[in-house]
């Protein structure tokens, strides 16, 4: 096989790695404080596509911006939903959230089409990143890398956010020992909404991302959000650092699989997660003694 | 006795109280949604991908009934192979808890979707597998009513079974798993074991639902494997009561009916499911059948001991 096609596939790999890392990182922040695996996050990156559509139709804002206000509309519809309903769930056993949030996916994904309907919208590429780049040993779209290189970059910011800053330092404080780090006079409770704000703004930019690559519909966060679910088994559930290195190595690794065995592209990954259990039940980043 | 008479005399009245077809759905639904129950009711555990199961046996019963099988033959034929299957995930996913174990049911449902969707000459991919049969060595059940009354005696089989097994000793190690695991197996239980056998009867009793509901029908589309049709599942379990095995029965006839009289004027039953999934599991996690139970013990206790 020449290797600019294996490289354009590494490179289609990494495109959706992006989006699996964005989204399992925003899940892996959510849980890592609430306890709350939020199935409604498939829901909110579609609402973040939804947003930039809409900004850019009704409002006339183009992708630049979108990229900013569209996850801080989603993260404060986030807040919203995490002050109303998901707070009254805190004490009891967290497949409650869990099934709270797949309520509100379903009520999302219909409201949603019964607006617009089930057909997808179409979100031009910005213009100034259409084209094409020279990359030597092959020509890839701009926005394409573009897509790896943004959200490379809020993985970085968001790693280095939790892990090198006072910020972070209460965020997993009061992740790990949220009885301890309320003892040590920190109010855990008011970072709750705000990290859950956060993760759903992360879904979000995502959204926005996937705008001008794939159709924008109602559905399009339906069948990722299990995808995701299973890069996150593979990470290890709430790691930061396994969200992003499984979502990234996810991507490429079925892009890869599915070159050589095209039948085998959507199950690729619930494969990998069987072999992670079976091998490392406690995904690749996680702590075994934790699961 | 009264009550079994009474249940037994709702059986076969059923179908001349709403259309035969919806008749069987309500059953077959509640068996789908007693069998989830007896994994999250009796040993904690929330499956998000039973649809896995019902939806497999779905397309495998269907297929044996098209290659000319008898119909009881052709569930038969979709609970062993959906066995088969649950033997594997049920392997890789039963040590796992919580969330843990509901996300990853959840993908391995996801896989099987997928796999439905890409073996297209045998599922017909999205158009579903179309004119299934049934037939019981030459007697015609093209009749709804008909096949409702052939089809009752597998049902009654499949309440049994999950009631028997709740009964049972069996039963009772289930419900030790459940309140204190670490406990279950300082007595000595082999708790893993056990909660693969409850998985394994779990998903044996959702493809006997499953197989029933596609010959019911006609047709399996492809939705019969989508994690929808596992979230609805778990909300009929909910909405009936978990741990209450006979609410799974009442939870499917609300949501049934209440999506059969819907859909009559409107085609929002995506944001009807969501709003009350939202709301059961705010403001009534006991369930219909669990709230009743709680309301008769305390009538029990409020009378005083003479």
């Amino acid at each position: 096989m020449e290797p600019s096609v294996l490289l354009l596939h590494v490179f289609n790999g990494l495109v959706n790695g992006a989006f699996y890392a964005l989204l399992s990182l925003g899940l892996a922040v959510i849980f890592g404080m609430l306890r709350v695996v939020n199935f409604m996050h498939g829901a909110l990156y579609m609402l973040g596509a939804f947003g930039a559509y809409i900004l850019l139709q009704e409002v006339g804002i183009g992708f630049g911006l979108a990229l900013i206000l569209a996850p801080l509309l989603v993260g404060m519809l986030g807040m919203l939903l995490e002050r109303l309903l998901l707070r009254h769930l805190y004490a009891l056993d967290p497949l409650y959230n869990l099934l709270l949030t797949f309520g509100l996916t379903l009520f999302l994904q219909d409201g949603m089409r019964l607006f617009f309907g089930i057909q997808g919208q179409p979100y031009g590429t910005p213009g100034w990143l259409r084209g094409a780049v020279d990359l030597g040993v092959v020509v890839y779209p701009t926005y394409r890398l573009f897509v790896i290189g943004f959200s490379l970059l809020v993985c970085v910011l968001v790693w280095y956010a939790l892990e090198r800053t006072r910020l972070g330092m209460v965020v997993r404080a009061a992740t790990e020992r949220p009885d301890l780090t309320r003892a040590l006079g920190i109010n855990v409770d008011r970072w709750i909404t705000p990290v859950f704000g956060f993760g759903a703004a992360l879904a979000a930019l995502a959204g926005v991302l996937a705008a001008p690559m794939r159709n924008v519909s109602p559905l399009m966060g339906a069948d990722l959000i299990i995808t995701v679910f299973a890069v996150v088994v593979i990470g290890g559930l709430g790691s930061i650092l396994g969200s992003v290195v499984a979502g990234f190595l996810v991507g490429v690794v079925t892009a890869l699989g599915a070159l050589f065995y095209p039948a085998l592209a959507n199950t690729l990954v619930f494969i990998l997660m069987a072999l992670v259990l079976l091998l490392r039940p406690a995904g690749l980043f996680g702590n075994p003694e934790a699961s | 006795m009264p009550l079994l008479l009474l249940f037994g005399g709702l059986l076969l009245a059923l179908p001349h109280l709403v259309y035969p077809v919806l008749a069987l759905d309500l059953l077959l639904w509640g068996l789908f949604a007693m069998a989830l129950d007896l994994l999250l009711g009796y040993v904690g555990l929330l499956s998000f991908g039973h649809a896995a199961f019902w939806g497999t046996s779905a397309y495998t019963s269907a297929l044996l009934a098209k290659a000319g099988l008898p119909f009881p033959l052709a569930v038969l034929g979709g609970v062993g192979v959906t066995t088969l299957l649950a033997t594997a995930i049920g392997f890789l996913s039963i040590r796992r808890q919580g969330i843990y174990f509901a996300m990853v049911t959840l993908a391995f449902a996801q896989m099987v979707y997928y796999i439905a969707n890409e073996l297209r000459s045998l599922t017909g991919g999205e158009n579903g597998v179309q004119g299934v049969p049934r037939t019981l060595w030459g007697l015609d059940l093209s009749n709804p009513l008909a096949f409702y009354y052939a089809a009752l005696p597998l049902v009654a089989l499949g309440f049994f079974l999950a009631w028997r097994t709740v009964r049972s000793p069996f039963g009772h190690v289930l419900i030790a798993v459940r309140e204190e695991e670490a406990r279950a197996q300082a007595l000595g239980y082999p708790t893993t074991r056990f909660k693969f056998l409850d998985f394994l009867l779990s998903a044996g009793l959702s493809a006997l639902a499953g197989g029933l509901y596609a010959l019911n029908h006609g047709f399996v589309a492809l939705e019969v494997v989508h994690w929808s049709t596992s979230g609805l599942v778990v909300m009929m379990a909910i909405l009936g009561g978990i741990g209450t095995l006979w609410g799974g029965l009442l939870g499917a006839a609300v949501v049934l009916l209440l999506r059969d009289w819907l859909s009559a004027w409107t085609d929002a039953w995506g944001v009807a499911t969501g709003i009350i999934f939202v709301l059961v599991v705010l403001g009534f996690r006991q369930g219909i059948w669990g709230s009743l139970i709680r309301m008769w013990q305390h009538r029990r206790q409020a009378i005083p001991k003479s």
